[in-house]
């Protein structure tokens, strides 16, 4: 439970750590909440050479609101969205899922960012954000450029960000509408990682009719994905219980669930039906209310 | 025998722990809160495989790693004796385990070196850098396969992986079930748990070369009796070996053991002229304290088809780990000796094998052996109540002996002291409103919605107890002392670690002596300070620390009454203590202040006659038998068939621990109980791969049970006293765990009972459940 050893870097500014990364590439890795880093730094899983904590880097950090959409900073922690007014009024699906991840200690310190960037495949984050199709803005020596959720995720703690570039914001869109959104979690009992996560948002139409509909799973895969099958099968259809049903039962389709201790392929792929039915069940409910 | 006082002030009262302000303000010292200048910090080299051959350690790289001052292996200690045994079985197999391993590693995170540095960061750099060179073998991981013929042995030396065999017969068994209506049989496993208690081991040893002597702060339960080993091991005299606890944050049973590291720093300290500190890591605790539970077996069960039983056999393979540890063998004959629980059992037998396996030993963990007991028997008398078709509540009630049956001699070969267990079944079918309860099972079941409701009955052994009956040492010692200015001193023998007794005990004094409980200080955990003690386990530590504490009181008030008699001229026997004063009772006008007595004890410029100047006695307290609290849990819970979640909707308990000297720490005992043994019920099992290696040994993949998983507990009692010590109280520490355990796995297999399901094996975790609906479908 003691690292090995490791030197510490605090730069002060944006520009400083992409140089100092760069610099570094080899053996710098960026220290954020720490949630996740520390601790396998402590089973010595990880040794790296050189740790640069972005905490202190002003900009980072924060929740504003641009038209239509959240704009929340990279090194913003879960309790900070879990609590914040707006989030909780215009996206309170992020909220509820902020509120779900770990306990209190880690939602205190862990970041969205450094939860988004570690890639576990079993975060939370990741089955919400595409299904509020979420933009991911990341900085590197070139400036910044984004990506949608869906695609920043490549494979157990491996994202299609750079070397050299740090998560700096996240953009999650907030549409107006008869909307609704769910976040149902089968917990791994110990760490409070998901088994199964499953986020759904719903738009219905005025006749009642699914508008479109949005999902996201994680913990299911070796990467969080977005369900299309399931989607398809609901665009544009009443949200019947034989519908949703029906479309739920799509919810592994190209998918090859992950087997664990806290879960055989087969049991993961049962959870993800089970939970995206009851996801989609309580987002219609509170679309139509 | 001496009596608690008649209308006690303190005792009785939820008086809120003296101990708590300090540990939740930080000020509580662990060992490793213990700084002393020039320590040497040590971390251990342990084993990668489950079972390897040693070719050869390195320590080379270490050379010129700044700080570095000494790497001891097995060849350096050989002067050193082996980790101490006790509470064997005739003809077990004793296997020597080295304080480092020497040819041959037997389980992952044996120690093989020990590593000596200035800082604990360079000791732990320093041991990554030794190389030893493992020539990994085939391990011995499952029981069944571990007797299997030609499988790897854990020890060449045997024949076999057999470490010992032991059965107990009561009545005759076959027999029994021959005349039986009904034969029940389960096959059952009780995996392995680990104790986590919240502090790691952790040991701090200081050898003074001037002095020669070497004190020992350690994290653990049994001070003397460490005391005792170490001294044998390491080759010194035990009176110039001081143990100390300092603040121990818990033990479960697990700290009831002499481990390898604590002889480690306790030589190394002496070798080296300096103090060594060792603190255990979480991953080390995981791999390296010994685990609890380790059974796998059938159990057989005969009854008529009104429910009476008749016979009972359970036949069980018992996983000892590789080595021993102090209790290793002792805990599975406790589950022998309570396997008729608290019903008429008039025939049972246990037979127990003994197996090794590359595993760190089994050992004491929280109900050590009685809570196997107790699942085995609760779960095959819901199986048998299935069979014959009668309410679980009922075919318990049927077979409990009558409270006017007491003393009750077992099968087993024990005698239950007092029980009402009828009594507590009852209050808490009340309580929990159980007809109630099974009516809203039926209308759930309507709604799709899977209730389930868990009872269990149980009997514990306890308040160990008659030293002839646990192979020596089932006393316990206390110290009072009267201070000069009038205050009190209480030194115990008993080794609390967070039960409590610090205020109970203080409680035991205040109305021993009619002063107020600020007035008293409870000492414990100094070999150098309290009487020679037997230590904290077993829930003896109220009950038989607690009674020697309150004869011990009893003889300073007898000599204290004697000057108060010579001052206020009256006669001892005559002398009351009340309110801090002393005055006689047939003429109340007559008083003095407690203090002034105190006073005239010690400057002795009068004795009454024939005594001694002086206010301090001691007594060892032997008790005469074991005591067996009781109680009934009732458990309702909801399951979701569809993904295996389970909510423990309500939590309902009486529990009879007789006579209870502060209800807070009772119902903190029972909480604490709960929810670890539903922490096994619903979530813990520590588990080795095939080759040996611990595979979730880490608290993100080990689950301990959280608040989150239960509702407010529902707690009372019943009070039925022991006459088997003066307080007649019968101990608590583990009653809970005991209790809940069956349960909860009671009220998931109640839930499904529609899917045709009748036995789960623990944890119940999700899949399991999805798996056991999914399989058999509701039926019905």
């Amino acid at each position: 439970m003691i690292p090995s050893a490791f030197e510490y870097l605090r730069p002060e500014t944006l520009e400083e750590a992409i140089r100092l990364l760069q610099e570094n590439s080899e053996e710098a890795v960026l220290l954020a909440g720490g949630h996740s880093l520390i601790p396998i730094l402590k089973a010595r899983l990880a040794q790296p050479g050189i740790l640069i904590d972005i905490s202190r880097i002003p900009g980072l950090k924060g929740i504003g609101r641009e038209d239509q959409a959240l704009l929340i900073g990279g090194m913003t922690t879960h309790h900070e969205i879990e609590s914040d007014p707006e989030v909780n009024e215009v996206c309170p699906l992020l909220a509820e899922t902020a509120s779900l991840i770990g306990d209190v200690q880690v939602r205190n310190r862990g970041t969205i960012g450094g939860s988004l960037s570690h890639a576990d495949p079993a975060a939370d984050y990741p089955a919400t954000l595409i299904a509020l199709d979420a933009e991911f803005v990341v900085t590197g020596p070139d400036g910044a450029r984004s990506y949608r959720a869906e695609n920043f995720f490549e494979g157990p703690f491996d994202t299609a960000m750079e070397e050299n570039e740090i998560l700096t914001s996240i953009i999650v869109p907030a549409p107006q509408g008869k909307i609704g959104g769910a976040y149902c979690k089968a917990a791994q009992q110990a760490s409070g990682f998901a088994v199964c996560g499953v986020a759904v948002t719903v738009m219905l139409s005025d006749n009642g009719q699914i508008e479109f509909a949005s999902i996201g799973i994680t913990g299911v895969s070796a990467s969080p994905y977005r369900a299309s099958g399931v989607e398809s099968a609901l665009t544009g259809q009443a949200p019947t219980a034989e519908t949703i049903e029906a479309a739920a039962d799509r919810a592994t389709e190209d998918i090859e669930p992950i087997e664990d201790l806290y879960g055989s392929a087969e049991f993961r792929g049962h959870l993800a039906r089970v939970w995206t039915k009851r996801a989609l069940e309580q987002a219609v409910k509170m679309a139509g209310s | 025998m001496a009596k608690a006082p008649a209308a006690p002030k303190f005792i009785g009262s939820p008086i809120k722990r003296r101990e708590d302000p300090k540990l939740l303000r930080g000020l509580a010292r662990y060992v490793d809160d213990i700084d002393l200048p020039g320590t040497l910090h040590m971390a251990i080299v342990r084993s990668s495989f489950g079972r390897a051959g040693i070719r050869s350690v390195d320590i080379n790289a270490l050379t010129d790693l700044p700080g570095v001052v000494a790497v001891y292996t097995a060849a350096d200690l050989e002067g050193v004796g082996p980790v101490p045994v006790s509470g064997l079985v005739p003809d077990a197999r004793v296997p020597v385990q080295p304080v480092l391993a020497n040819k041959e590693v037997r389980f992952a995170g044996e120690p093989v070196a020990a590593v000596i540095c200035e800082t604990r960061y360079g000791a732990a750099d320093a041991a990554a850098l030794v190389d030893v060179d493992f020539e990994p073998k085939e391990a011995v991981v499952d029981l069944e396969k571990a007797l299997a013929p030609g499988a790897p042995k854990v020890h060449e030396d045997y024949d076999d992986n057999v470490a010992f065999n032991w059965e107990l017969v009561g009545g005759d068994v076959e027999k029994g079930l021959a005349e039986a209506d009904v034969i029940v049989k389960q096959k059952i496993v009780n995996g392995r748990v680990v104790p986590l208690a919240l502090e790691t081991r952790g040991v701090l040893a200081s050898y003074d070369p001037g002095e020669e002597k070497l004190t020992l702060w350690s994290s653990t339960q049994v001070p003397h009796k460490l005391r005792t080993h170490i001294a044998d091991q390491i080759g010194m005299a035990e009176n110039r070996v001081r143990v100390i606890t300092p603040e121990v944050g818990g033990g479960f049973g697990s700290k009831l053991n002499i481990y390898r590291e604590e002889a480690l720093a306790a030589y190394i300290s002496r070798d080296l002229g300096r103090p060594v500190k060792w603190i255990e890591s979480r991953s080390e605790n995981f791999l390296a304290t010994i685990h609890g539970r380790g059974q796998m077996g059938e159990v057989e069960m005969g009854l008529m088809k009104d429910g009476t039983l008749i016979a009972l056999r359970y036949t069980v393979l018992a996983d000892c780990g590789a080595y021993y540890q102090y209790l290793t063998v002792a805990i599975f004959t406790l589950t022998g000796l309570m396997i008729p629980g608290p019903y008429k059992l008039p025939n049972v037998e246990m037979k127990v094998t003994g197996v090794f396996t590359n595993k760190i030993a089994t050992d004491a963990y929280r109900g050590a052996g009685r809570p196997e007991a107790t699942y085995v028997l609760e779960r095959i008398m819901d199986i048998a109540a299935a069979e014959i078709g009668m309410d679980p509540a009922e075919i318990r009630r049927k077979n409990f002996p009558a409270k006017s049956e007491f003393p009750f001699a077992t099968a087993a070969g024990l005698s239950y002291d007092s029980g009402d267990y009828a009594g507590a079944l009852d209050k808490a079918l009340e309580n929990a409103g159980y007809a109630d309860m099974r009516r809203e099972q039926v209308e759930a079941r309507k709604e799709g919605r899977y209730l389930g409701i868990g009872l269990s009955t149980y009997v514990e052994v306890c308040g160990m107890g008659p030293s002839a009956a646990l192979g020596g040492q089932g006393w316990e010692s206390a110290r009072v002392r009267v201070e000069p200015g009038g205050k009190v001193t209480v030194f115990s023998g008993a080794s609390p670690h967070g039960q409590g007794q610090k205020t109970s005990f203080a409680q035991l004094v205040a109305d021993g002596l009619g002063v107020d409980i600020n007035n008293i200080e409870v000492i414990h955990g100094d070999t150098d300070t309290v009487p020679f003690g037997v230590g904290t386990f077993g829930s003896r530590g109220t009950v038989v620390g607690g009674s020697a504490v309150v004869i011990a009181c009893d003889k300073v008030k007898e000599k204290m009454a004697r000057y108060a008699a010579m001052k206020l001229e009256a006669d001892a026997s005559d002398i009351e203590f009340a309110g801090g004063k002393v005055y006689v009772r047939s003429a109340p006008e007559k008083s003095a202040d407690f203090a002034e007595i105190a006073g005239l004890a010690y400057s002795a410029m009068e004795l009454p006659p024939g005594t001694d100047p002086g206010l301090e006695e001691t007594h060892f307290f032997e008790p005469p038998n074991f005591t067996f609290p009781f109680g009934a849990h009732v458990v309702l819970a909801e399951v979701d068939p569809a993904t295996g979640d389970v909510k423990i909707l309500r939590y309902v308990a009486v529990d009879d621990v007789g006579n209870q000297i502060n209800p807070l720490l009772v119902a903190g005992q029972i909480h604490g109980g709960i929810a670890q043994g539903a922490g096994q019920a619903l979530e813990e099992e520590i588990l080795y791969d095939t080759g040996g290696q611990l595979i979730n040994g880490s608290l993100m993949h080990y689950s301990l049970p959280k608040a989150g998983l239960f509702p407010r507990f529902e707690l009372d009692h019943t009070t039925t006293p022991t006459d088997v010590n003066p307080l007649g109280a019968k101990g608590v520490g583990e009653a809970g765990t005991i209790g809940s355990t069956p349960a909860v796995v009671n009220a998931v297999v109640d839930a499904l009972s529609p899917f045709g399901v009748r036995h789960l094996d623990m944890p119940v975790r999700p899949e399991r459940i999805w798996r056991a609906a999914a399989a058999k479908g509701e039926q019905g």
